[in-house]
Parts: C-alpha cells; sequence; structure tokens
C-alpha cells in the first residue's frame, strides 16, 4: 500500500525517513524533523503526565481521608505537649530539682505553680492535666482538682488589705486602667456597654511594666483568659494570684520610685507596700501544703518533671506494661499488667484461628479443585455465601447458636449428650471467639488455597504413584510441598485479618476472648486515654505492615483476589 | 456415624453378598437415627429396635426386590418413616420422619448397589475406597460448618417467641409457632409521616420517562430500550418514597444506610476507575509505592483505621457528620474498585483506543465509547464490593459518625451487645437474601467480562 502511495506524499514517510537517516551520519530524526531521542522523550513525558493526572485526584483523596488519619495517630502516640503547656514556669523552674535528692522542691518552684495553677484553674484546664498526669501515677487527678479550688485562696489576703486602702482599687476597670494602654481601656469600657463579640486583645503600658513586669504578665493571663470566656469577662476582679505576684514585687520595688506611680483607682502605692508588708502572709509552698500535703511528695513533682518534655515514650511504655516512674522506667504492678497478656492472647488465638483454617480449608480446597469444574463451580457458591454475606450477619448467627440457651445446647441436650444441667459455655470466653472467626476467615484461606492448587498438575500425582508412592507419600512428598505458597499466603492473610478483628471479640468473646483491639477502642470511647489508645494502634499497625511486607514478598499485592 | 464408613472394606475383603454388606451398616445408621428419635420422645427402647428393623429392611429390599426400582423403594421407606413419624409427633414429627427416611433409603441403596465406589477407579483397594468416602464426608460436615450458621437464622426470624431457639411448636410445624412479628418490628414506624411510595413510584417513573426523552434528543443512537430505565427509576422511587419522612427504631438506619453507602461508592468508583486507567498506562513512576498506597486501606486493621480517623477528623470538624462518614467510607472501599478495575484492563486491547482515535473520535468519546463498556463489569463489580463495603462496615462509622448517622450494621451491633432483640434475626434474614442476590450479580458480571475479553481481537 505504501509503495503505491509513496509517490503521493510530500512529507516524509516512514519509509523515506528510515532511508534518509541511513544517508545522514547525523541523529536519527521524527517526521517532523526533530531528533527521534527527543521527540520519543517527550512523547513519553507526556504520557507520564496523563497517567499521574488520571491518578492524583485519587491519591490525594487517600492521602488526606486516610494517610493523614493514620499519620497524626502515629503523632498523638507520641505527643505530650499539655504538661508544658499547661504548666510552662513550672517546668522550668523545675528544671534545677532532682527527683533523686529525695526533696520537696524549693519555694521557687511553688511560685511558678501557684501561678501556671491560678490561670490553668480559671481556664478548666487543670483537671484534663491531671486526668493525663493520674495516667502515671494514680491520686494526681483529685490532687489537682482539689488545688485548683484551693489556689483562690492564695493572693486572697492582700487583695483585701488593698480593698481596705481604697474600695475601687481592685474594680476590674480600675486594673484595665493601670496594666493596660489608655487606648485599650476605653475600648474595653466601649465594649463591655454593649458586649458584641469578643473585647479587645490586651495592651500593657510601658510604665506598668517597667514597674511590675511579672504583674503585667499575669494580667495578660487574666485578660486573655477573661477574653475567651467572653460572658461575664470585666465584671470579675482580677484572679487572686495577680494580686500575690503585685504584693510581692511592690515588697521589692524602691519606695522612692513607688510615690511616682499613681496605682489603680489612685491607690496610694506606698500605703498600700506597707499595708502589705504588715500582713503575715504564709509561703506558697507551705500554703499549698495546706491545701492537700501531697505535695510534699517527690513523686508528685518527679511525675511533673517526668512528662514534661513535649514528645514522650510513655504511651508506648505503658502498652508493654512498663511505666516511666520520676526513677526510671519500670515493670508496673504485677495486678495491673494486661497489656502483655492481652497481646500474647491475641497472637495465641489469631494462630489458633488460623490453624484451624488451615484444617478446615484444606481439604476444601483440594475437593474444590480436583473435581469437575461444573460440580466445583456450584460447591463454590457454598464457599462464598458467607464470604459476601454480612459480618454482622455471620455474628449474630454464632451468637444465637452458641448460647446456653441457644440451638446447639438445644441439639446436644436433645441427643441426651449433655445434661440440662450441664449446658456447655461456648460464648463470651475464647471459644466463642475462636469458633465463630475460625467461620468468618475460613473462605480467605479457602481462596487462596484454591487458586494454589488449581496450577498443581494432577499427572504429578499419578507419575509419583507409578513410581512406586503410596497415597501418602505422594500427597506428603509431591502434592503438599506445592501446595504451601497457598498455605503460606492463606495463613498470612488470615492472620492479618484475626489481629486486627473488633466487632466479633467483642460481641462472642466476653472478656477471656477479647483481642487487643477492643482495648483500643475502650481507651478511645471510654477511657479516653487516646494516647495510650494510640501507642497500641501504632504497635499493631507495625506488627501487621511487618507480616503484610511478607505477604507481598510471597505473592504480591497485585495478586489479592477477591471472590473468585 | 463412622460406623456406615469404617466397615465396607471388610466387607468387600470377604467378598460377601450385597445384602451382606449393605444390612449391617444401614442397620446401625438406623440404629443411631432410632437412638435420636427414641432419646427425644423419650422411648429408647422402641426407637432403637424399630430404628435398627427399618435400616435393615430396607437394605434388604434395595438389595433384592427393589433392586431396580429405586424410585418406589425410596418413596416407599419416606412414606413409611414419615407415617411413623406423623404417629409420634404430628406434622412436624411427619417431615421430621420424611428426611431420615429419605437419608436411610438414600444410604441403603448407595450401599447396595455399588455406588459408594463410583468416585474411585476400578482398581482402587477397599482402604482408597474407605478413605475417599470418608473425605468426601468430611468435607460435607466442613460445608456444612460454613453454610448452617447462615440458613439456620432464616427459620428463626419467623420465631412467635422472643427465643433464640426452636420452640416445641416451631418444630410441630405448628402456625402459631410462627408469624412474622420481627419483620413488623423491623418496619414499625416510631413517627414521622410514614413515607410515600405511590408519589415515589410516579416521581421515578417520571424521571425515567425524561431520561428517555433526553437521551432520544441528545444521542443519535435514539432513545434505546423504553421500559428498563422506566422499571429501575420506578423502583427507586418506590424505595425513596417508601422511606422519605419515615422514622423508626430501624427504619432509621436503614435509611442512614442507604444514604451513606450509594454515596460512599459514587465517591470511590469516580475516584478509583480514573486512577486504575492511569496506573494502568505502561509507564507510570512509582506504581509499586502508588499502588500501596491506594491498598492499604483494606490492609490496615478497620480498628486503627476508625482511631486514625477519629483523632484527625476531630481536628478538622469531620467527626460526626455526614460528610466524615461518606469520604471514610469511600477511603474503605477505594483498594476494591482498584483491584477489580485494574484486573479487568489487564486484558484490554490498547489497539482498540488506537484505533477509535484512528477514526477521528475524541479521547473523551473513546473513552465513553470504547472503553467504558469493556470494562464496566469490572467497573460495576467494583461498586458491588464498594457498596456492601460500607453497607457492612460498622467500625468506623462507630467512631466517625454520631447518633445522627447511625447505620443498619450499627443498629445490629448494638441490639447484640445491649439488649438482644429477636428483630436482629429479621434484619440477618433480609441481609442475607440481599447478598445472594448481589453474589448472583457479581457472578453474572464476572462471566459476562470473560465472554467479552474472549471476544475481542487479542
Amino acid at each position: 500500500m505504501t509503495d503505491a502511495s509513496a509517490d503521493r506524499v510530500t512529507g516524509p514517510t516512514p519509509d523515506t525517513a528510515i532511508r534518509d537517516a541511513e544517508r545522514q551520519d547525523g541523529p536519527m530524526l521524527a517526521a517532523d524533523g526533530t531528533p527521534l531521542k527527543s521527540a520519543l522523550g517527550k512523547a513519553l513525558r507526556r504520557q507520564k503526565l496523563r497517567a499521574l493526572m488520571l491518578i492524583a485526584p485519587l491519591l490525594l483523596f487517600i492521602m488526606v481521608t486516610f494517610i493523614a488519619p493514620i499519620a497524626d495517630m502515629l503523632f498523638r502516640s507520641v505527643e505530650n505537649d499539655i504538661v508544658s503547656q499547661t504548666l510552662p514556669r513550672t517546668v522550668v523552674a523545675l528544671d534545677d530539682w532532682e527527683y533523686d535528692s529525695g526533696e520537696v522542691p524549693s519555694e521557687e518552684v511553688f511560685e511558678a505553680f501557684a501561678r501556671d495553677l491560678a490561670i490553668a484553674a480559671e481556664r478548666k484546664d487543670h483537671t484534663r492535666l491531671g486526668s493525663r498526669l493520674n495516667y502515671e501515677t494514680t491520686g494526681i487527678s483529685s490532687l489537682f482538682r482539689q488545688s485548683g479550688r484551693g489556689v483562690d485562696e492564695i493572693g486572697e489576703p492582700q487583695m483585701d488589705a488593698l480593698e481596705e486602702l481604697n474600695e475601687d482599687s481592685i474594680e476590674p476597670f480600675a486594673w484595665a486602667a493601670f496594666m493596660g494602654t489608655e487606648d485599650w481601656a476605653a475600648e474595653v469600657e466601649a465594649w463591655d456597654a454593649d458586649q458584641q463579640g469578643l473585647a479587645p486583645v490586651f495592651r500593657p503600658n510601658n510604665e506598668a511594666v517597667a514597674a511590675f513586669p511579672e504583674t503585667v504578665q499575669l494580667y495578660s493571663a487574666y485578660a486573655e483568659t477573661a477574653r475567651i470566656a467572653e460572658d461575664s469577662a470585666w465584671d470579675e476582679d482580677p484572679f487572686p494570684i495577680v494580686f500575690h505576684v503585685f504584693a510581692q514585687e511592690l515588697a521589692e520595688a524602691d519606695p522612692a520610685r513607688l510615690a511616682d506611680i499613681p496605682g489603680p483607682a489612685g491607690l496610694d502605692l506606698v500605703a498600700a507596700r506597707e499595708a502589705i508588708a504588715a500582713l503575715d502572709i504564709p509561703s506558697t509552698r507551705d500554703a499549698f501544703l495546706e491545701i492537700d500535703e501531697d505535695w510534699a511528695d517527690p513523686e508528685v513533682w518527679g511525675t511533673i518533671k517526668a512528662f514534661s518534655s513535649p514528645y514522650t515514650a510513655g504511651y508506648y511504655l505503658a502498652a508493654m506494661d512498663l511505666a516511666k516512674t520520676p526513677a526510671g522506667v519500670e515493670p508496673v504492678d504485677e495486678d495491673q499488667r494486661i497489656y502483655r497478656t492481652l497481646f500474647l492472647r491475641t497472637m495465641v488465638l489469631s494462630l489458633t484461628i488460623t490453624g484451624s483454617c488451615i484444617l478446615l480449608g484444606y481439604p476444601i480446597a483440594w475437593l474444590l479443585a480436583n473435581l469437575p469444574l461444573r460440580t466445583a463451580n456450584v460447591l463454590m457458591i457454598l464457599v462464598l455465601l458467607p464470604f459476601w454475606t454480612s459480618l454482622l450477619v455471620r455474628t449474630s448467627a454464632w451468637k444465637v447458636l452458641l448460647q446456653q440457651q441457644g440451638v446447639i445446647n438445644d441439639i446436644l441436650v436433645w441427643a441426651g449428650l449433655v445434661g440440662d444441667g450441664s449446658r456447655l459455655v461456648l460464648i463470651n470466653n475464647a471459644t466463642g471467639t475462636i469458633i465463630a472467626m475460625t467461620h468468618i476467615l475460613l473462605p480467605f484461606m479457602i481462596l487462596p488455597l484454591y487458586s494454589v492448587m488449581k496450577t498443581i498438575d494432577p499427572s504429578y500425582l499419578r507419575a509419583a504413584k507409578s513410581l512406586g508412592a503410596t497415597n501418602w507419600t505422594a500427597f506428603w512428598r509431591v502434592y503438599f510441598p506445592n501446595s504451601v505458597p497457598g498455605i503460606g499466603a492463606g495463613s498470612i492473610l488470615v492472620f492479618i485479618l484475626a489481629i486486627g478483628y473488633y466487632i466479633t471479640p467483642e460481641i462472642v468473646g466476653g472478656t477471656k476472648g477479647v483481642f487487643i483491639s477492643n482495648r483500643i477502642a475502650y481507651h478511645i470511647s471510654s477511657s479516653l486515654n487516646w494516647g495510650l489508645a494510640a501507642a497500641l494502634g501504632t504497635m499493631l499497625l507495625a506488627l501487621v505492615l511487618l507480616l503484610y511486607w511478607l505477604y507481598d514478598r510471597m505473592v504480591g499485592i497485585d495478586n489479592v483476589k477477591l471472590g473468585g | 456415624m463412622s460406623d456406615v464408613v469404617s466397615n465396607p472394606a471388610n466387607a468387600l475383603k470377604d467378598d460377601r453378598s450385597p445384602v451382606a454388606f449393605a444390612m449391617p451398616l444401614t442397620a446401625v445408621l438406623g440404629l443411631f437415627f432410632g437412638y435420636l428419635v427414641g432419646q427425644a420422645s423419650g422411648n429408647l427402647l422402641v426407637g432403637l429396635i424399630l430404628g435398627a428393623a427399618i435400616g435393615a429392611g430396607a437394605a434388604y429390599l434395595a438389595a433384592t426386590a427393589l433392586a431396580n426400582n429405586r424410585t418406589y423403594g425410596r418413596l416407599g421407606i419416606i412414606a413409611l418413616c414419615g407415617l411413623l413419624g406423623l404417629l409420634a409427633g404430628g406434622l412436624g414429627g411427619l417431615v421430621g420422619g420424611a428426611f431420615l427416611g429419605a437419608v436411610l433409603s438414600w444410604v441403603a441403596y448407595w450401599l447396595a448397589s455399588g455406588d459408594y465406589r463410583r468416585g474411585v477407579p476400578p482398581y482402587a483397594t477397599s482402604g482408597q475406597v474407605l478413605w475417599h468416602n470418608a473425605f468426601r464426608f468430611i468435607c460435607g460436615l466442613i460445608f456444612f460448618f460454613l453454610i448452617a450458621p447462615i440458613i439456620v437464622i432464616i427459620p428463626l426470624s419467623f420465631n412467635a417467641q422472643d427465643f433464640f431457639t426452636f420452640t416445641p411448636e416451631m418444630l410441630r410445624l405448628s402456625p402459631e409457632g410462627y408469624s412474622l412479628k420481627h419483620y413488623r418490628d423491623f418496619l414499625e414506624l416510631a413517627g414521622g409521616s410514614g413515607g410515600h411510595p405511590l408519589y415515589g413510584i410516579l416521581g421515578g417513573v417520571i424521571f425515567g420517562g425524561v431520561i428517555i426523552g433526553l437521551r432520544a434528543l441528545l444521542s443519535e443512537d435514539g432513545p434505546g430500550k423504553v421500559w428498563p430505565p422506566i422499571l429501575i427509576f420506578g423502583l427507586l422511587g418506590l424505595l425513596i418514597g417508601a422511606l422519605w419522612g419515615a422514622e423508626g427504631d430501624w427504619i432509621s438506619p436503614l435509611k442512614s444506610s442507604l444514604t451513606i453507602a450509594p454515596a460512599a461508592t459514587a465517591l470511590s468508583v469516580a475516584l478509583g476507575t480514573l486512577a486504575a486507567i492511569g496506573l494502568s498506562q505502561s509507564h507510570v513512576p512509582g506504581r509499586q509505592l502508588i499502588m500501596a498506597i491506594m491498598i492499604s486501606p483494606m490492609i490496615v486493621p478497620l480498628i486503627i483505621s476508625a482511631a486514625g480517623m477519629y483523632f484527625f477528623y476531630s481536628r478538622l470538624g469531620l467527626q460526626g457528620t455526614w460528610i466524615g462518614v461518606v469520604l471514610a467510607h469511600a477511603a474503605l472501599g477505594i483498594p476494591f474498585v482498584i483491584i477489580t478495575v485494574t484486573a479487568t484492563l489487564v486484558g484490554f486491547d490498547r489497539s482498540l483506543t488506537r484505533a477509535s482515535a484512528n477514526l477521528g473520535a475524541n479521547p473523551v468519546r473513546t473513552f465513553f465509547k470504547v472503553q467504558m463498556p469493556l470494562i464496566l463489569p469490572g467497573v460495576i463489580s467494583g461498586a458491588l464490593f464498594a457498596f456492601i463495603t460500607s453497607f457492612d462496615e460498622v467500625v468506623v462509622v462507630l467512631f466517625v459518625g454520631s447518633a445522627g448517622q447511625k447505620t443498619l450494621p450499627w443498629q445490629m451491633f448494638i441490639g447484640l451487645r445491649e439488649q438482644i432483640s429477636p428483630t436482629i434475626l429479621a434484619v440477618a434474614t433480609i441481609l442475607v437474601v440481599v447478598s445472594i442476590a448481589l453474589l448472583t450479580t457479581v457472578e453474572l458480571l464476572r462471566r459476562r467480562s470473560e465472554r467479552l475479553r474472549g471476544m475481542s481481537p487479542g
């Protein structure tokens, strides 16, 4: 065809192009005159780009909806910024204190802690922190809750003393003018009139910063808390802790300079200084010991110090029944060690389930692979129907069958195999989990086994027998080794699925037949210890990925088959 | 039961007559049945004697007088056993007796006529024959284990009582033992307007008509068949109309499931098909890694996916919203779409798209007119997998959803864990019927796909 029309074609045809290229010494050219190499490269790049553009939307989707959540979980399993965020001053002050010294921390630590706790208590953060630290040392939760109420007392006497000197001196607006810039105080007053939206952000004035730096710092924390709380913001007096710090700074200040500074609502600061000096204020440490004597326990402070870094391995240690105590990593008490048992039980039960799946699946796969195709297809429906039936349906079926008043026990009693009084306990224990999950996972064993056995040539067995092997030898030495890849693939698949199961153990497992997944769910929804749930999940995930990698090495991801 | 198969070996070695071989074995089986029936009815001795006698008699007849009249022989034995059952236990006894008679007579003929050697070569030793039959028997038991739990819940769901076992009335097959009570509980409406099925049908039919009209106007192929769209949209309209505004303990979860699953399926099929086509191109950088990422929702245990999604979606404010649940379920369905569509594309002949381009079709037209019809079976079975994944899913929705998105499996899970209610069995039966329908569809699609691929050149 090209021969006949070649004369009429004016551009280069493949034929003439090749001939031209052979004649020339230069690079081979494509039809449009560009070098063939770059033209091919361009075409290839375009093809790659098109493929990637088709894939990109899904990849992005999976990244956001699935990979990011998993990454978030990994992050949460080590994240621990609650201590350093809630108690920033205390964490710094504790740097100089050693747990091993066995002493109660110094007054500075208690001072810093009083400020942190007062702010946290107003923001209701102290209970969260308390329950977080309670995972590590029991009793801290109630200690924090109680101290959150008691910390209001610190600064109370100083406040009263100021009020006695000048009634307006502790009013919110007096302090707004005293601490903030004039503009800000005016804005606050204007905002207070209609209370629309959030109040303006606090801006300290320079005199206050120069004279009372720490008071300004605490006051700004108060202003921010009040601003966020929105409702009764400026109707509340500044926290007592502000007056506590103010009193300290007054005491340290130079009286000569104080005379020049106008106090809140025109308070005479020199007189205020004297009035406060006349008070008998206990040390902050004593104030805390008054609230709860547990504050003298180095254990509590050691826990705070141990968990003050923003990242922690604490959750992983807890997931392995270890605890990060102030004295170092130690195993937890004998009666609280549950996770190793749980991991071990998950493994043992999953292995048992895998084993029984091999035992039950092998004969079926053999039968299906060796029957005529038509019969095998009919029998295959019996395997595929359970595979397609809802997991909840199968689990409810087993719940109904295995009960003490259920069908299986009724039949056994009816046939006289067990007495009415001694019905078998088949549910709410490990037996129930094993039976139900073997049934649920059996198709996942049969299908890969079947697809491997289909490829084993039946003539191998005949050859072995004709060479004098007995039936058993022929099977064991010839057929079985050929079917091992199927057993491996099926086992890993069943095992991977089994160790992550949640629903079935939850329903038929009782307390003795539950898996690590059930504990993860418990920590997410009941105990709210998300960090521990994330750590347990990460360990389980690592295990599954390892097995999956093995599976990939053995059969390849692409060979995952679905229902025949 | 193992007595049945433990003796043929010896019997054959002695080369005894069929009567001498079949009679004792069938008698032993009859003895066993007699034991069961006698134990249950309280007349152990009578049961044993009758059972053994019937077994031996059946085998004798099968081997001698009625050897060539299998149908009459079996019917006679079944009728006899049924009659005895009727006398002992009423209607239920009749059915049970007839069933036992059928088994007994089948075994009698199987042994007496030598059918038990049918599957093995003529030169097989008795031991091999024994093993062959024992193996089949074991396989039968395993199949029974696979299928029986699912079958058993179907009759139980018609129980008139709130029990999870067969009541004596049910066993007697008396009508008062059965009722549709649990199905009524499932459909019971707690409030709401109760739905408008008629409006639904009307709307569906009109919508189908509009589709046909549009196709007639816009497509050069003409309106196509008229009835399928009308029927499909009419049924869909019926479903939507019936459920619209209906509220109930089970109806509301059903509605949630039927809202979430199609939305998630549509999302995963649209994205998954595109990506599968992209992945099947010859030069994709990092194909292994991309494939691993896309398959990962299937590999990672559900509880871990659920935990991660719960944490992350709470940060985004998606936890407890419809969008959150749909996104999560779409992510879980994607691996299935990718796997099935990629598998279909493996057999796809690329020269077809080149031919289409050569004939002047643009890529979009080529996709819809050439590629899509050929890979459609794969896409539909991927969609079915994605649908069933979402429809069945409970772990992720338990964490990502809130009470407003409670799905049918979620309600079943609560029912099983807290107050186990027999309505669950009715729901389970409905779901089994649905899964049988889905299984059939997937099987038909698979065959069609193979046929299409067999037809395509190359």
